[in-house]
């Protein structure tokens, strides 16, 4: 039997998120409990969550997250890294033996700083002088994947059902001001550690609950730009094309929304100007990421949120707000265990992107 | 000379209990296979002249006519065919190039008919195009490489010049000349009123038919028929035609019989005089020279309208569209081996390009693994035959696909494959006011609107069903597709799993 990333796998999840505005560090005992309640959207062979703001003795260090298969994989690894980067603190990821995960590979966590001489002579500003380096370890090192690479954030993933996740990843012991964490569906694979969400490219991170029908349609597009989508999933498509958007085109996080969920035709038609011209614009110059099929998203970023559904809202999403705090989820439910009496509960329409930031960024989000 | 006989490969089967000797038929036959003979008070027919075309079958009111194919034979060959063996009685009887009219109609493998469409299955919902919006508009030419923004941070939203099409399917290039006014007119009012475009041709552009320039492509062909500035601003596209599918490596042919008082007009030439264009344009000897025309084609039409360049799926094909992506050109159109024509020497329709399927998954991956697909779209044609050729054509990778023998056959063509003779009794390929006439655009019109509207709501049913609601997420969507019946190396090139896969 194939195995992931030999193979396209549809999947169906769950998602939820809390974020605090006036960044206050939540424990990660809270967004364990938000999507546990969800176990059914789930059924054990993937979860998966992501922090923000939970390395900050370590904020200015590029904080990589790694499954290795074997040792000789490790070492092949340890010694690609050592070349472009100074390594200012690693260690084995810590975990705690439960019953319910089983099978880990070896999972390392390394602190990093590019090498300024490494950095020169790629010619590449910094950031893509990482995902240079991320792309290169999980295409060409067997055995050997980057699971997170940004600053002061990280992804933690398994396979099992994700509130097991949460607790053999100690998250409870950290506390950060963004959380997202997804529970995984997958339809026909025994799962594997790499193919659970969140997908990480440097700070941004994507959860995904949903099954896009224009997976090959995008994919063929973004490995036009050096993005090889090993892992075959949606969510890794996804996760490159906002990389490629906002990084690379240099787009907002709410124009990116214009274009993975471009509003129809019709729609775009019935707009006064200037939103008109943009619109078409958007949809048009990048017609081939649009995201076309199921899908609801978070996109967690250095100081922000996003969510989004697709354009006919054929995935559930609910959003709550309690003072400083947004809460995200699939479900209600996961709202209400965490924060049941709320300001204010809402669906966001199809299309329509959410946006959450730090209130001390300006708007726009895009830090 | 005896040994010159061929019996006719068709016979006209009279019913004479139903023939009413009201001589249809014979006003009908432009071939003149039809005659009254007053002696015996009957029809008789000369079978030697049918071309099969179905025009007095059609019109007979009793039903009395039929057309079958001869049994007589040759002593049984598999290789030395009845064909073959006729046709070097021709040559021999004559000297001349055997001429043929319309596609490529040997048997090699139609692609097309060995890909199966996928449907969603519970994990996504399948899309109800009655209930839900659908869309299958798309626009062709190049997409910007880059961001720009105005001093305030605005998007700046200027794009290359772009056709919009409201359905992925255009009429490909037939000539005035080739085809006839009535022909002309009924694609041109069609393209309009769906929404999409209709193509020139190498023959110019009539008069009557500058008022349908938004909804027209000019084309520019080594013959440089009836080209000039009028002309190229008259569209909303400009094509360069350096080759054809049904006759890749020479130029075009219209035979001297069909060049009226109106074509001589239009085209710029003598009456009467045979119209063949160079085969290579002789101020394109290579791609830099193409570039040349690309830009002095934009120059003259001051970067307003998209550039297109028609070439013939050969061998390389992969490499030529890749250089001609490079060369400013907006939009690639190739035209497959089984793409019809009004005239081809039948050597060359029958033997020379490749499937278009298979060019179309080289040159789409190949753009893509050159990283610059995005800088031209890709329009097909060379036998596209109902919707599901179209969806199977833009999983594949492109844009937008170019019908020609379809549009003609929505007109009443029944593909006797005799355009060259002039003859057309269906008032398509022909010049003759009498047949011209038997066209009736307004109902032309009509049937090549049905024809895309049905397609249409056949495409969307099919783009539903995979849980797609907008064409461009089934461009080059692959994995909508699944090969049957192939080798592995037919499907390594068309990029596609085996169907269990």
């Amino acid at each position: 039997m194939l195995k992931e990333g030999q193979v396209h796998i549809p999947s169906g999840c769950a998602i939820s998120s809390i974020f605090s505005r006036s960044g206050r560090a939540v424990g990660g005992g809270q967004i364990i409990r938000s999507i546990a309640p969800m176990h059914d959207r789930s059924n054990g062979l993937g979860g998966g969550f992501a922090g923000y703001g939970i390395y900050p003795q370590y904020a200015d260090y590029y904080a990589f997250h790694l499954f290795y298969d074997t040792m000789a994989a490790r070492t092949a690894c340890e010694r690609y890294l050592e070349e472009s980067f100074d390594i200012v603190s690693f260690e084995k990821m810590p975990t705690r033996r439960i019953p319910a995960i089983t099978n880990e590979p070896m999972i390392w966590r390394y602190f990093l700083s590019p090498r300024k001489t490494a950095l020169d002579e790629s010619q590449l500003d910094e950031k893509e002088f990482i995902v240079r380096r991320v792309l290169h370890v999980n295409a060409e090192i067997e055995g050997a994947y980057v699971f997170s690479s940004g600053k002061n954030m990280g992804v933690f993933k398994a396979v099992g059902f994700p509130e097991d996740v949460g607790e053999f990843y100690r998250l409870d012991e950290y506390a950060g001001y963004c959380w997202t964490a997804h529970g995984r569906y997958p339809t026909n694979t025994p799962g594997w550690w790499g193919g659970a969400h969140p997908f990480a490219l440097l700070d941004y991170t994507v959860v995904h609950n949903g099954e896009i029908s224009s997976y090959d349609a995008n994919r063929r597009f973004i490995q036009m730009f050096g993005y090889a989508c090993t892992l075959q999933t949606d969510t890794e498509a996804i996760t490159y094309i906002i990389d490629y958007l906002v990084r690379k085109r240099g787009l907002t996080l709410e124009e990116t929304a214009g274009v993975i969920a471009a509003p129809f035709w019709s729609t775009i038609e019935a707009m006064p100007e200037p939103q008109r011209s943009r619109a078409a614009y958007l949809r048009n110059a990048f017609s081939s990421l649009l995201i076309n099929g199921p899908f609801s998203i978070l996109v967690g970023f250095e100081g922000g949120l996003m969510a989004l559904n697709d354009r006919l809202k054929l995935r559930s999403m609910v959003v709550g707000e309690k003072d400083d705090m947004v809460y995200i989820a699939s479900e209600e439910c996961a709202i209400r265990i965490i924060e049941p009496e709320l300001d204010r509960v809402w669906s966001p329409g199809g299309g329509q992107p959410v946006i959450v930031t730090l209130d001390k960024l300006k708007e726009g989000g895009n830090a | 000379m005896a040994i010159d006989f061929l019996y006719p490969l068709y016979e006209v089967i009279r019913n004479p209990q139903r023939c009413i000797c009201c001589r249809a038929c014979e006003r009908q036959c432009a071939n003149e296979v039809h005659h009254y003979d007053v002696d015996f008070g009957c029809m008789m027919s000369d079978e030697s002249k049918c071309v099969a075309c179905h025009r007095c079958v059609s019109l007979c009111p009793t039903r009395a006519l039929k057309i079958v194919k001869t049994d007589h034979t040759f002593k049984e060959n598999d290789n030395w065919t009845g064909k073959a063996i006729s046709e070097v009685y021709r040559q021999a009887g004559t000297g001349g190039v055997l001429l043929s009219s319309m596609g490529n109609p040997e048997p090699y493998p139609i692609y097309w008919d060995k890909l199966l469409i996928n449907a969603s299955q519970v994990t996504n919902p399948s899309i109800d195009p009655l209930r839900e919006p659908m869309e299958t508009r798309t626009t062709l030419g190049a997409k910007p490489q880059t961001t720009e923004r105005g001093e305030d941070g605005s998007l700046v939203c200027s794009m290359p010049p772009q056709l919009t099409l409201n359905i992925p399917v255009m009429f490909s290039a037939m000539s005035y000349g080739s085809i006839s006014y009535n022909a002309h007119a009924s694609l041109a009012r069609a393209a309009t009123a769906l929404g999409t475009y209709y193509n020139t041709g190498e023959g110019g552009l009539h008069q009557d038919f500058y008022q349908y320039g938004p909804n027209t492509i000019v084309q520019v062909a080594s013959g440089r028929f009836g080209v000039h500035t009028d002309y190229l601003n008259a569209g909303a596209a400009v094509e360069i035609k350096m080759g054809q599918g049904a006759k890749p490596g020479i130029g075009g042919h219209l035979p001297g019989i069909k060049v009226g008082a109106d074509i001589s007009r239009t085209r710029m030439i003598p009456e009467g005089t045979d119209a063949i264009s160079p085969a290579p344009h002789h101020d394109i000897y290579s791609i830099e020279d193409l570039r040349q025309l690309v830009y002095s084609i934009k120059e003259a039409t001051h970067y307003k309208k998209p550039v297109i360049v028609k070439i013939a799926a050969v061998h390389n094909v992969a490499a030529i569209a890749s250089g001609i992506a490079r060369s400013g050109a907006d939009i690639i159109a190739i035209d497959g081996f089984r793409g019809g024509t009004g005239a081809a020497p039948t050597r060359i329709r029958d033997n020379v390009g490749i499937p278009i399927e298979l060019a179309l998954a080289a040159v789409d991956q190949r753009l893509r693994e050159e990283g610059i697909r995005d800088r031209v779209s890709i329009v097909i044609g060379g036998s596209i035959r109902n919707s599901a050729d179209l969806v199977k054509a833009i999983a594949l990778g492109a844009d937008a696909v170019y019908i020609a023998t379809s549009a003609l056959l929505a007109l009443g063509c029944h593909l006797c494959r005799s355009c060259q003779t002039g003859k057309c009794n269906w008032g398509i390929a022909t010049q003759r006011p009498e047949l011209v006439k038997r066209l009736n655009p307004d109902i032309g019109e009509k049937r090549l609107i049905n024809l895309l509207t049905s397609w249409d709501h056949e495409l969307k049913e099919m783009m539903g069903g995979m849980g797609i609601n907008s064409i461009e997420a089934l461009r080059g969507n692959r994995l909508m597709l699944r090969g049957i019946g192939l080798t592995q190396k037919e499907l390594d090139i068309l990029g596609v799993k085996h169907a269990g896969e």
